[in-house]
């Protein structure tokens, strides 16, 4: 038996188990720089217009955020607008193919199963390779034939769709080895998921500073592939050997490392509960508390960056109309600073919505595996333990967008001299998304109180909600369709004044949504796989 | 009240199939009761009944004196419950989910918690994720008996454990047997367990009990094999009622017989005269292959319902 044999048929059945969610990556990840740059020939026709808020983008803050703008042109600035995110998205996807169908077919115990049959040695982690290789490459072709059909250059769009697809075979090579080191597949997502962070903020730092920091983190390569600014395609070596040199690194590990090991030890827990842990609020709080603490983070770097971002938006010396326009539409006409901060703190309501879905799906994820059994065996009801997951998720967020309205205020405050009456504004302005998040909180539930093996259509709401608000004045989608994400009827704050009225109704709806479910919960059988 | 448990024609439907088919369970106070049937027989669908977790689409159900679906706090306080596949939370010590266990349940006996995990020889201080099966419902185990609870509801318990924690475990609920005042659902597929435990069983196969009662009782339906040398031919012993599959071979007589008609097959024998004879007793493994080990699934003729 050769040590791949078997690599073909398990990467039929990766393919198999990943159709939906591997089809959605790919469509998401081709259509977004497409759609940008088309977005862009309509915003800015003329040389004149892309010139003018050229001056903007080179701000520190923007620039730490999104990298060097190379070039004054669609391209250039489709890149810089987009290029990041889709580094980062790429990014993730990679490695969390790679550890779905490495690490935590080991942790469930189905590896030993496939493994006892004709299968090498080396052919589980070759076909998560293969197929996490498959979906990057087929991105990389649609990323450049789709900006080459909105007329774009080809080399540039090509050395795009390169980079892009380049990014994610080296994250699906780290997560390779991340995926030998530990026995728990969420630490392997971890480890690689803060090597992705890491090569982002040394970006971050490099670009705005000393650039050679750029140089060691391969999302600074990415950028610096200069697509639509004369690629230098030397820089896809750069990857491709380290890429290999992570690969063959796991390979060694897998070849030396038993089946259902790790190569970091396991740390022992304590032999008895510390005292707090008696209710399902505090069991919860053990279970959501990392991933909160990570989102925690994110938010209040983000709230931070984006508070010392918007100061270059008031140095905005002639402004392009079409821009003004959309911007002052957007949030009013107090000020384009105003407005941009109330896009950017939409943007992070819809971005804190995604923790809402994931602390509320956990409810879900307690009960397929049937952890919720023994649970609900005991005195707690099920409201109760329904209450314990859904505290993190309303109120987790609010902690969240709490934070970024915080950092936010304090960054910006700092430099326009107003700490005292930035910090309430941004609080304000982040708060208020906070009802719209709830929506999905009380949809989450609904279904998994309803109809729970649809539960993950939640995610699948926040998306198409993200969509429609994002590309939605794009593509002219009629105000009936807008009107059901729930994020547009948020105030634009700030600068535009609050209203009662819609932060009323969203949470009445949430909750109306929320106590279906219950109700639901408390009819149904559990548990449901 | 001397019912723990009562269920009355439970019916039970998941889709299309039919889980529960008009069960009829009844377990008294103070009892280890042996739920017996092979897989996908409807053990675990009446368990998650009798814990409120499913809602029977008929028939009624009674656990302690209430309604399992409606008073689920109340009655979850005197009852602990072991899965028949226990999975932990990977990142919380075995430890920890004992003691949240049993704070859950209304709390536990800490004395009586280090006494189990010294006789399960289970270390407490490794994360869920790395336990093994065994250990896993040594965990699940550990919990549940560590509570000072009336009702044990144990679902297929020592599933993954090695000999020497199954005895380990029987002595364990043979101590709670004798403490008295306890009573103990046992659901199981191993017949010596249930043999060695059990003061009655119930035989459930497709959603139905097929069979209750004491074991004693249920030996009355067993069949007792018997072979013996006799010291002169012997005459009508086929015809005798209750005699099964008679073999002669050199004089050496080999039969099965009904335990009813022991009595009379034994005085016919003495007539002849005995030379040597071997019995060997009734097992429940017999009653037990009699319902299920037919490939055409049906019903052995005879068998008293």
């Amino acid at each position: 038996m050769n040590s791949l044999t078997g690599t073909r048929a398990l990467m039929r059945l990766a393919l198999r188990l990943d159709r939906v969610r591997l089809t959605v990556w790919v469509l998401g990840l081709s259509v977004m720089p497409m759609g940008t740059a088309a977005n862009y020939f309509k915003l800015y026709p003329t040389e004149a217009d892309l010139q003018a808020v050229s001056g903007v983008l080179s701000n520190p803050s923007l620039v730490a955020l999104s990298g060097p703008l190379f070039v004054v042109s669609i391209g250039g600035i489709t890149v810089w607008k987009i290029g990041v995110t889709e580094f980062i998205l790429i990014g993730l996807m990679s490695l969390l193919t790679v550890v779905r169908h490495t690490r935590t077919e080991e942790e469930t115990g189905r590896l030993e199963l496939i493994r006892a049959t004709v299968v090498g040695r080396y052919a589980p982690l070759t076909a998560a390779l293969a197929v996490t290789g498959l979906a990057n490459l087929v991105i990389a072709v649609l990323i450049a034939l789709g900006l080459m059909a909105t007329g774009l250059p080809a080399a540039g769009s090509v050395a795009f769709g390169l980079a892009t697809g380049l990014v994610g075979m080296l994250f699906a090579a780290v997560a390779a080895v991340a995926a030998q080191l530990t026995r728990g597949a969420r630490a392997a997502v971890g480890i690689a998921g803060a090597v992705l962070a890491g090569t982002y903020l040394l970006r971050a730092v490099g670009d705005t500073g000393p650039t050679w920091l750029s140089w060691l983190s391969p999302m600074g390569w990415a950028l610096h592939m200069r697509p639509y600014a004369g690629e230098r395609w030397w820089v896809a070596g750069l990857f491709v050997v380290f890429a290999a040199a992570c690969t063959v690194v796991s390979y060694v590990l897998v070849g030396r490392r038993d089946v259902d090991a790790g190569l970091l030890p396991d740390r022992p827990g304590p032999a008895e509960a510390a005292p707090g842990l008696r209710t399902p609020l505090a069991l919860a709080w053990r279970l959501h508390r990392g991933l909160l603490l990570g989102w925690a983070i994110g938010l209040t770097l983000t709230g931070a960056v984006m508070g010392g971002a918007a100061v270059g938006i008031d140095n905005l010396e002639s402004p392009n109309q079409q821009l003004t326009d959309i911007l002052a539409r957007m949030g009013g006409r107090t000020g384009i600073t105003n407005a941009f901060l109330a896009a950017i703190f939409g943007i992070t309501g819809m971005v804190a919505a995604a923790y809402t879905v994931q602390a509320t799906l956990r409810l879900r994820q307690e009960e397929s595996s049937g952890r919720v059994e023994a649970l609900l065996a005991t005195r707690v009801g099920r409201l109760r333990w329904a209450a314990s997951h859904l505290t993190f998720a309303l109120l987790g967020t609010a902690l969240l967008l709490a934070l970024a309205g915080l950092a936010g205020g304090l960054s910006y405050g700092a430099q326009v001299h107003d700490v005292g009456g930035q910090v309430g504004r941004l609080l304000g302005a982040a708060l208020v998304q906070l009802p719209a998040t709830w929506v999905l909180a009380g949809l989450g539930m609904a279904l998994i109180g309803l109809a729970p093996r649809l539960s993950a259509l939640a995610w699948a709401a926040l998306i198409v909600s993200v969509l429609i608000v994002e590309l939605g004045a794009l593509f002219g989608l009629s105000q009936a369709i807008v009107d059901v994400v729930p994020f547009a009827h948020v105030p634009k704050l700030p600068g535009a004044a609050f209203t009662v009225a819609p932060v009323l109704w969203l949470t009445l709806v949430a909750v109306a949504l929320g106590a279906a479910g219950l109700v639901g919960l408390r009819r149904r059988d559990m548990p449901v796989a | 009240m001397t019912e723990a448990i009562r269920t009355d024609a439970l019916v039970k439907t998941f889709g299309r199939t039919r889980a529960l088919d008009g069960l009829d369970l009844a377990v008294e106070t103070g009892e280890v009761h042996g739920f017996l049937g092979p897989n996908g027989a409807g053990k675990s669908t009446t368990i998650r009944i009798l814990l409120g977790l499913l809602r029977a689409d008929e028939g009624a159900a009674r656990l302690l004196g209430g309604d399992p679906w409606r008073d689920v706090a109340g009655l979850h306080r005197r009852l602990a419950y072991v899965p028949g596949d226990v999975t932990l939370w990977p990142n919380l010590s075995g430890g920890e989910v004992i003691d949240l266990l049993g704070r859950l349940r209304g709390g536990h006996n800490a004395k009586r918690r280090a006494e189990l995990l010294e006789r399960f020889d289970l270390d407490p201080t490794k994360k869920g994720r790395t336990y093994s099966k065994g250990n896993r419902q040594k965990v699940a185990l550990v919990a549940a008996l560590a509570s000072d609870v009336e009702l044990l509801i144990l679902d297929e318990p020592t599933s993954g454990l090695d000999p020497l924690m199954e005895e380990v475990f029987r002595q364990v609920i043979r101590e709670e047997q004798q403490r008295g005042g306890r009573t103990v659902l046992l659901s199981s597929h191993i017949l010596a367990e249930v043999e060695a435990l059990c003061d009655r069983v119930t035989i459930i196969r497709q959603g139905r009990a097929v069979e209750t009662g004491t074991l004693a009782e249920m030996r009355h339906l067993t069949r007792t094999s018997i072979q013996v040398d006799l010291a002169g031919p012997v005459n009508g012993l086929e015809s005798l009622p209750g005699v099964h599959d008679l073999q002669t071979h050199n004089g050496t007589v080999r039969f099965d017989v009904d335990t009813a008609a022991l009595d009379a097959v034994m005085r016919q024998l003495s007539t002849v005269g005995i030379r040597s004879l071997t019995s060997q007793p009734p097992t429940l493994e017999e009653l037990f292959l009699r319902h299920y080990d037919r490939a055409d699934g049906q019903q052995p003729a005879g068998v008293a319902r």
